[in-house]
């Protein structure tokens, strides 16, 4: 019964990201869309919280902020809108963390 | 010019997630055609909108981001930016635009427009402008 968690807001900003880190289980998988991206950054502060999560990252809203790819923790999956769509299906429930 | 007030604008959200940081980047722009004595403020998640090489081809959004580079010429050359807000983000001044401005006093001489200041000395330079806008 995995689900997929998703963030969009920046975890300077609100504690969404703090708290879906935090309740994810196994198997589950995040995903990083919107403001959530800098999540992903692997100098912020934030990026301590992905530790040991299965993580994915939308490409599109990562080129929109500048935010490129050599800038990112390690082990985060780069996708685009097609990959978003298979993330939803292959997963038994979608949580957003609005 | 002496009745000019000095107004800061402090930015302190990320571009593209919300409206604000457009908004004050329009605001900013209409303060400064009234001649008044503008400054402008990156912290907090503001400090993403001045990050170099956004593309949002992707997201079907406008990119604003190039217009910050024209705020020199509308005499708008205090650009603070707090720097314990860049280091939480993992961000320094490198992954930012270079914002410059030409000062006619001095042969259109190009100076930096960005100012990366503490947050006790963003303090000070708050403590003394007449009106403060938010966004």
């Amino acid at each position: 019964m995995a689900m997929l968690h998703l963030v969009n807001k920046s975890p300077y900003d609100t504690g969404n990201l703090n708290t879906a880190s935090g309740i994810m289980k196994e198997g589950d998988r995040l995903l990083l869309i919107e403001d959530g991206v800098y999540g992903a950054m692997k100098n912020g502060k934030a990026a301590s919280l992905l530790n040991g999560l299965k993580v994915s990252v939308l490409g599109p809203d990562l080129a929109a902020r500048g935010i490129s790819q050599d800038k990112l923790a390690d082990g985060i999956d780069v996708i685009d809108y097609a990959g978003f769509v298979d993330l939803v299906e292959a997963n038994d429930k979608t949580q957003s963390w609005l | 010019m002496s009745d000019a007030k000095k107004f800061m604008y402090i930015n302190r959200k990320a571009p593209y997630g919300t409206i604000y940081a457009w908004e004050s980047l329009e605001v900013v722009l209409i303060g400064a055609a009234f001649e008044q004595d503008v400054s402008v403020t990156f912290m907090d998640d503001g400090v993403y909108q001045l990050t170099k090489g956004q593309d949002t081809t992707g997201i079907g959004m406008k990119n604003f981001s190039p217009t910050y580079s024209a705020l020199g010429d509308f005499e708008v050359t205090k650009i603070y930016v707090e720097k314990e807000s860049l280091e939480e983000r993992g961000l320094s001044l490198d992954d930012l635009q270079h914002l410059v401005w030409e000062d006619e006093d001095e042969d259109y001489a190009e100076k930096d427009s960005i100012r990366l200041v503490s947050r006790a000395e963003l303090a000070d330079v708050l403590a003394g402008q007449d009106v403060l806008f938010n966004f």
